[in-house]
């Protein structure tokens, strides 16, 4: 088609050679300002790739000649957003979280930074909305039940310190015997309807009575003579209705067998202090702060 | 570039230039009053004050993105009841419906901006160029130091009036004194400068040298108007059983076999799009009825009726042609269609004044918090969370109560955050926020049931003014 000349009668202008029903394509020149914006963007393309950032290599990108870098703008950002903040950051780095009134511009700056702490550092664990993961022992931090304390005090040593790792000689420890070595398994199963028992479920009457002789003997030194929990020691209460690994037979006989060693990893090292002090008030005030 | 020997037409026809004549009537009258109101509001409106009281803006037309509020008159707007902003395009829309099924492109001929600043540059150009027959001997003209001194003065007055068409915007959008003054001192946000440059520039090129070819290449209106036309739409027209066979003066003895129409070429010469109208109905028609004007007054010079050139509609023509006589305007006007737009428009005002009077001050937003949907207790309640979001509509600080009824009211606990219990205090004219929490004691049925219906309320302590808002409570089932 394309090498025979064909001239359109009414324009006489050859056409393309293009035809669809009956409708030919004019040969017509492009319009000048379209080729000369197209020349322009082609230009601009070059001179963009010399400028910035561009080409991909093996391992890198070519860097351009204005040495353009979105992560030394990120930086930079950062930097300003810090330099904006450093007062009132300086101020609660400083302050006694106890006595911070919440209408405190530094209070509501805790709050609110806490939370973007909180997701960038510790809803890996406990869940964006802080409701921790049952099935993986990460707590629950909305409700009213604390391992090691809920108040601001306990909050920012446990964010600080961690709990059961070994970077931080101060951090909050204890642990569970694995009383597979210690009980048989009939004991076991009769200590788990015990503490079935003690937290109001449904359990065997007569199993519970022997299962209370082993609590007695073996538990009661760290969950307390009642399976109220000992703080100190971060020993859960056993008679409430939450869990932290879950309160089923089955689990609990796993939880008796083997134990478990629940850790943390210690922020002190890695917030700043006033980053610190912000998740320790936006986890206070998330509804089971005491 | 090379071109086939037999060059093709250009692509673009260039500009033939309009040079309109100056013309009195009837139309004329109108649309320089017209004008003058319309120039008015849009010039004078950020200037007029409206005192709301201590932190408020004393501006009484006031858009104010910042702030989030638009200010009109008494009214005020928040972003949640942007409602109103599009109940009132729509009547926008409606009315452009009306007024163009009865009358045809009203809107582009008397009221248009385009139009408007259109008809204010030809003026200027008419002040310092002379009429018509002036300006088309200065065009042809070769460059002078008078041809250059007229075109400059020109062009310096519509800059300027450009100039201030731009600034008339911007005052729309913060307290026009403070802004007219940071302006003048470089004082004033970039967004100012900037929007001022564009709107001065678009202004003086559109008025000053794109004018008709704005309503005949870029404006959509004239093709969606064209569509609510129908042949009783009163159009600018021209009689043509009256006029032809058109001649050149009366004088010959063949007078009478002639029609009214004397070829003078009047109503050509005052068109501001360039048209005869005599060749019939036109795309670039914007039935300004200058040509109306035109005519009438040469048809009393020489002693003929009014109404050569006319409001006219298209079925009027052909019964005219036929020897009806002319009908009278309100039967154009008066039809079903434009009644049942009429009835539309008004349904959308009689709402919009409606909802503007039944609105309340207080304004309640209830979100669950989903995340997790429920907590349990140690003693095994279950408790929601829900973020309260309270708007005070008012210039006073209030202090709410914080209430929910339910099925199961008397089961369900309100815990709010904070040291003041159940109770939020909201500053004048802002929004706040509280976290709110429900809980269910373990025995009660919502704590195991999935869902549970319940409406959340703010009561004004002092007032009893309350807002509610319907959500549910999420069980362990």
């Amino acid at each position: 088609m394309a090498d025979k000349k064909d001239i359109d009668e009414v324009t006489g202008t050859d056409t393309t050679g293009h035809e669809w029903d009956g409708i030919k394509e004019l040969n017509n020149p492009l319009p000048r300002w379209w080729l000369w914006t197209f020349y322009g963007t082609v230009v601009w393309g070059l001179a963009y790739t010399i400028a910035y950032p561009a080409w991909p290599l093996i391992n890198s990108a070519t860097q351009g000649v204005l040495g353009y870098s979105t992560r030394a703008e990120v930086a930079e950002r950062i930097a300003e957003v810090d330099a904006r903040n450093a007062e009132v950051s300086e101020r609660l780095a400083a302050a006694d979280l106890s006595t911070l009134a919440p209408d405190d511009p530094a209070h509501r700056f805790g709050v609110a930074g806490g939370a973007s702490v909180f997701l960038a550092n510790c809803s890996q664990c406990h869940g964006q909305g802080a409701a921790g993961v049952q099935a993986a022992g990460y707590p629950n931090l909305l409700d009213d039940a604390w391992l090691w304390g809920g108040t601001l005090e306990d909050i920012e040593y446990t964010v600080r310190h961690g709990i059961r790792n070994d970077t931080d000689p101060d951090a909050r420890w204890s642990e569970m015997p694995v009383f597979g070595d210690i009980l048989s398994d009939e004991e076991i199963a009769q200590t788990v309807e015990y503490v079935l028992a003690m937290s109001g479920q449904e359990h065997d009457a007569a199993m519970a009575e022997q299962g209370m002789v082993w609590f007695e003997e073996q538990c009661t030194a760290c969950h307390g003579e009642n399976g109220e929990g000992i703080r100190e020691l971060g020993a859960p209460t056993l008679n409430d209705a939450i869990w932290l690994y879950g309160g089923d037979r089955e689990t609990l006989t796993e939880t008796i067998t083997y134990s478990r060693f629940g850790v943390m990893p210690a922020w002190g090292p890695r917030l700043d202090e006033h980053e610190i002090k912000a998740v320790t008030l936006y986890l206070h005030q998330l509804g089971g702060g005491e | 570039m090379t071109q086939s020997p037999a060059s093709p037409p250009p692509l673009y026809a260039p500009r033939e230039p309009i040079f309109p004549r100056r013309v009195k009537g009837t139309y004329r009258t109108l649309k320089w009053w017209i004008m003058g109101v319309t120039l008015a509001i849009y010039y004078l409106t950020p200037w007029i004050r409206w005192d709301r009281g201590p932190n408020l803006p004393d501006q009484a037309v006031l858009v104010d993105l910042a702030g989030r509020r638009f200010y009109f008159f008494w009214i005020e707007i928040w972003p949640h009841e942007f409602y109103f902003v599009a109940g009132l395009l729509i009547m926008a829309g409606l009315g452009l419906f009306l007024f163009t099924s009865a009358l045809g492109r009203v809107w582009c001929g008397y009221t248009c901006p385009q139009t408007v600043w259109t008809d204010l540059f030809i003026l200027v150009e008419r002040w310092i160029e002379g009429d018509r027959n002036a300006r088309v001997r200065l065009w042809n003209a070769d460059w002078s130091f008078h041809k250059v001194r007229l075109r400059m003065t020109k062009f310096i007055v519509w800059f300027f009036i450009a100039l201030a068409t731009g600034g008339a915007w911007v005052f729309y959008f913060a307290d026009a004194p403070t802004l007219a003054r940071d302006l003048v001192t470089f004082d004033a946000p970039l967004v100012a400068y900037s929007t001022m440059l564009i709107l001065t520039a678009t202004t003086f090129v559109f008025g000053g040298f794109m004018r008709e070819q704005v309503c005949n290449y870029m404006c959509p209106w004239p093709r969606i108007q064209a569509a609510m036309m129908d042949e009783s739409t009163l159009t600018v027209a021209y009689r043509h059983w009256r006029g032809e066979p058109r001649g050149k003066h009366m004088k010959a003895e063949d007078a009478d076999q002639r029609g009214d129409c004397i070829d003078c070429m009047a109503c050509v010469n005052v068109c501001p799009a360039g048209i005869d109208i005599r060749d019939g109905q036109q795309m670039e028609c914007i039935t300004c009825a200058l040509c109306i004007d035109a005519c009438d007054e040469v048809m009393e010079r020489i002693g003929k009726p009014r109404g050569l050139i006319d409001y006219l509609a298209l079925s009027d023509e052909e019964a005219e042609t036929k020897g009806a006589p002319p009908r009278p305007i309100l039967e154009h006007v008066l039809r079903p269609r434009t009644i049942l737009y009429t009835a539309m428009w008004s349904l959308i005002g009689v709402a919009l004044v409606y909802a503007l009077f039944i609105r309340s001050d207080i304004d309640l937003t209830v979100e669950p918090v989903r995340n997790p949907q429920f907590v349990t207790l140690s003693d095994g309640a279950v408790r929601n969370a829900y973020t309260l979001r309270i708007r005070n509509l008012t210039a006073e600080p209030r202090e709410f109560r914080v209430m929910l009824t339910s099925d199961d009211i008397l089961r369900i606990d309100v815990e709010s955050d904070g040291a003041v219990a159940n109770h939020v205090t909201v500053p004048a004219n802002e929004t706040m926020q509280a976290r709110v929490y429900v809980t269910a004691r373990p025995q009660d049925p919502a704590a195991d049931a999935e869902t549970t219906d319940l409406r959340l309320w703010v009561e004004d302590v002092e007032t009893d003014d309350r807002a509610g808002v319907a959500t549910i409570f999420n069980g362990k089932g």
